[in-house]
């Protein structure tokens, strides 16, 4: 992360309710239109052969592999981990994922489980994925995961907030649960890096979206992420393109960078490409690292595993030899 | 992200390292010429049938992007201009005859196997023109496929359109058409034409004839009868005996203004009627409060689409000086992404200009701005070795007296103005003999109404540029032509009405 200025830039802009309303709303627009003709054209960009295992192994390695169902046991979140740490059993030069994404009560199975692995616990915080509870829940929900040994911390912004323009209360939830984020007294580790969930399918409107990125970025986000992938729109090419602008935008303005992260939906190894694609020619290769981007997904993992097996032996296999969690 | 890796990294392979300088380089995806076959040499299509020029002239037709030469085929003389206007006037009486759904049939049943053959005739379109195989396969093919249905569709409602309860056609057209859309630009002028019933003869560009040949074919295969659609090539003798003829009813011409008026005198004082698509030198306006991002976009898509070799593209941007820095920031970035290279592979944005001549005429033009002051930018980008190629290049501190402020370049270049005030934007996207296209961009709409009744221009897009669909009519004002293509309003060129 670039070392923050002495003043911070745009620090006037969350003064008060009224300068952030001001600022966000004077956010240039977004063409619905154009921006989705752009995503569609980035879509068809050919990635073959040495470009494609490229971006295959680079898919992979920026997974975040989740499970996030009521039915999650640690039985369950343990063989995910395992998964994680080794997606191709039959070959171990697959790389691992980035991180393991669960809920809070898993987050300690998932520490245990991955040890000194290098892949990260991810774990959703904040009431998730509607976030319709109180702030000091929310804020010890996300103090439990960070106890139990998360690495990292997704939240979700509160949509109705946001909607009703209470866009302060939006920004001061998300500094509330940074502070959170860092550990208890006596540990010497950083603070858990704060992925800030906006629901794009809920914002609705791409004016929303750009705003949420910014007031998510003013607020000291790590990672910007599109969608909880509970609900019915999650993440798609124009709304994550969007958030690709806005940090590339961000970064110009203050010199700090912000990784992105779509969720829900991404399930096939093209998907995946496309999207590092987008990333690719919007941001270049300063985001093309697990560092600054991540997919959110479950079932996109064995996609690519079919697919770096297929360009490897030249036949593709079928679901049967990839691992089932 | 702050980093608290400190832990060991057990695993023998992490994440791949990035290379610094081409951390995602996509390989070659290269488009396959096996899909069309390209014949040593080609006649005339004259009458349902391929026949060699009267007097045995040829001339070769060569791939731009590599120089190398596709095939053969022949000039036309006067006589076989006169063979072929003699056989479309020979089919006229039965065509025209023919009930309307009928006339319906033939046109879908083109449409068709346009679709079916899209893909062969994208990549002989993109061997033949330069134009990359995104553009042939993505904009030109399903246009030139919307543009057969769409006027298949009137075909039979032709008492509907607006233009009396009967309306005849004209009877022969004669039809001559550019090298920057060839078969699109075909599209556009034999599909009204078929549609109203008149029969016709097409001269296509001396450097573009294959896709005309091959939609010969598809004719053929339509089992279109003789003589209706005819195709002759060669140079700009050709094209000027086919308007001079006295067989001609209808003279249709998309090119170069100085050709138009060349046309405009010669037919001049005749029962011809004529349509003129010319030139242009389009605004493309930035408000301050345009939607940014889209903006660029559409900047792009102005003026390096097709390398800028559009007569609508929007070759002068004209930007709001207080968001002007910004723009032309965003624009370079974005162009630093343009991939420029050969037009095959599927991922080129930017292919070779067509020709040698119009790659000097580029040159020409382009150090005529340098020469008076106007500053040159391109990215950095490797062009091919043999070929016609030309980078994408942005003029800024351009002044509304440069020439390249005025003359169209018909190339990769675009000419960057700022204004203050709207009524500055519009005096200045006015002040040019042309009036072809123009491209409002702002958030608010009450502006962009406004704006758009000021502006003389033919088409005015707004938040969006270089965007053709078969049902919109599209033509210029003053030194761009008169007469409109496309939509209920294209019937009229073809109609006695």
């Amino acid at each position: 992360m670039s070392s923050a200025p002495t003043v911070p830039p745009l620090a006037d802009v969350t003064a008060s309710d009224a300068s952030l309303r001001r600022f966000l709303h004077g956010l240039p627009g977004v063409d619905a239109v154009g921006l989705e003709a752009r995503a569609a054209m980035l879509g068809t960009r050919s990635v073959k052969t040495t470009a494609k295992a490229y971006a295959i192994d680079l898919a992979i390695s920026m997974i975040d592999l989740t499970t996030l169902e009521g039915a999650d046991t640690p039985g369950k979140v343990r063989s995910l981990c395992a998964k994680g740490l080794s997606p191709d059993p039959t070959d171990r030069t697959a790389p691992q994922v980035a991180a393991i994404c669960v809920y809070p009560d898993m987050a300690a199975t998932a520490r245990a489980a991955l040890a000194c692995s290098g892949v990260r616990v991810a774990s959703v915080a904040t009431a998730f994925p509607a976030g319709r509870s109180a702030l000091p829940v929310k804020l010890a929900d996300t103090r439990d995961a960070v106890a139990a040994g998360a690495d990292e911390v997704d939240m979700v912004i509160d949509r109705g907030a946001f909607l009703s323009g209470r866009y302060l209360q939006v920004y001061e939830e998300i500094r509330a649960v940074r502070e959170a984020c860092v550990r208890p007294e006596g540990s010497t580790a950083a603070p858990a890096h704060l992925k800030v969930i906006f629901e794009n399918g809920e914002l609705s409107t791409y004016d929303n979206i750009r705003r949420a990125s910014w007031l998510a970025m003013l607020a000291g986000a790590d990672f910007i992420k599109t969608s909880t992938g509970k609900v019915a729109v999650n993440a798609t090419l124009p709304n994550t393109l969007l958030m690709l602008e806005a940090v590339r935008d961000y970064r110009a303005a203050t010199g700090t960078q912000v990784g992105v992260k779509p969720a829900g939906g991404i399930r096939t190894s093209k998907d995946a490409i496309k999207y590092l694609v987008m990333v690719n020619e919007t941001l270049g290769a300063d985001w093309l690292s697990p560092e600054w981007f991540r997919f959110g997904a479950s079932s996109l993992l064995n996609d690519l595993l079919m697919q770096r097996h297929k360009l490897s032996t030249g036949r593709y296999s079928g679901p049967d030899y990839v691992t089932v969690d | 992200m702050a980093s608290d890796t400190t832990q060991p990294h057990p695993h023998p392979h992490p994440a791949p390292e990035p290379d610094p300088f081409s951390p995602f380089a996509y390989a070659p995806a290269p488009e396959s010429r096996a899909i069309v076959d390209i014949a040593p040499s080609y006649g005339h299509f004259i009458d349902g049938e391929f026949r060699e020029a009267s007097d045995g002239r040829v001339f070769k037709t060569i791939a731009p992007a590599s120089e190398e030469v596709l095939s053969e085929v022949a000039q036309a003389s006067t006589e076989d201009v006169d063979a072929a206007v003699r056989a479309a006037r020979k089919a006229f009486t039965g065509w025209a005859a023919l009930p309307g759904s009928e006339r319906a049939k033939y046109l879908f049943r083109i449409a068709r196997i346009i679709q079916e053959r899209s893909r062969e005739l994208a990549v002989l379109e993109t061997l033949d023109n330069g134009k990359p195989i995104r553009e042939t396969r993505d904009a030109d093919l399903p246009l030139v496929a919307a543009h057969f249905f769409y006027y298949a569709g009137w075909a039979d409602k032709l008492p509907y359109a607006g233009y009396g309860a009967d309306p005849r056609p004209l009877g022969v057209a004669g039809q001559v058409i550019p090298w920057n859309f060839p078969l699109m630009m075909l599209a556009w002028k034999i599909a009204p034409a078929l549609a109203t019933g008149n029969t016709v003869v097409l001269k296509p560009a001396e450097t573009t004839p294959l896709s005309a040949l091959f939609f010969a074919d598809i004719c053929r295969q339509a089992g279109l009868p003789k003589g209706v659609v005819n195709i002759i090539t060669g140079d700009g003798s050709s094209g000027a005996a086919l308007v001079e003829h006295e067989g001609v009813d209808k003279v249709a011409f998309t090119g170069s203004t100085a050709v138009g008026k060349m046309i405009a005198r010669t037919v001049a004082g005749t029962r011809k009627k004529l349509t003129l698509e010319l030139g242009g030198k389009g605004a493309n306006i930035v408000f301050d409060d345009a939607p940014v991002d889209q903006a660029v976009e559409g900047i792009v898509n102005g003026i390096y689409f097709n390398q800028g070799q559009v007569c609508c593209a929007g070759s002068r941007l004209l930007v709001q000086e207080s968001v002007q820095e910004e723009v032309l920031d965003a624009l370079k970035r974005r162009l630093t992404t343009l991939r420029v290279g050969d037009p095959l592979d599927k991922n080129t944005d930017v292919g070779a200009i067509n020709s040698a001549a119009q790659l000097a005429r580029i040159t020409e033009l382009t150090e005529a701005g340098e020469a008076e002051g106007a500053e040159r930018w391109s990215p950095s980008c490797e062009l091919p070795t043999a070929g016609y190629w030309f980078a994408p290049t942005v003029f800024t501190n351009v002044t509304q007296a440069h020439r390249i402020a005025r003359e169209e370049i018909f190339g990769p270049v675009l000419s960057v103005l700022s204004f203050r005030t709207p009524d500055e934007a519009v005096a200045k996207a006015n002040n040019t003999p042309y009036g072809l296209s123009a491209g409002i961009w702002t958030e608010k709409g009450s502006r962009i109404l406004q704006v758009a009744q000021q502006l003389r221009a033919g088409v005015v897009w707004s938040n969006t540029f270089n965007k053709f669909d078969p049902t919109s009519p599209f033509g210029g004002y003053q030194e761009s032509g008169f007469g409109r293509e496309g939509g209920r309003h294209g019937l009229e060129a073809y109609l006695d009405v």
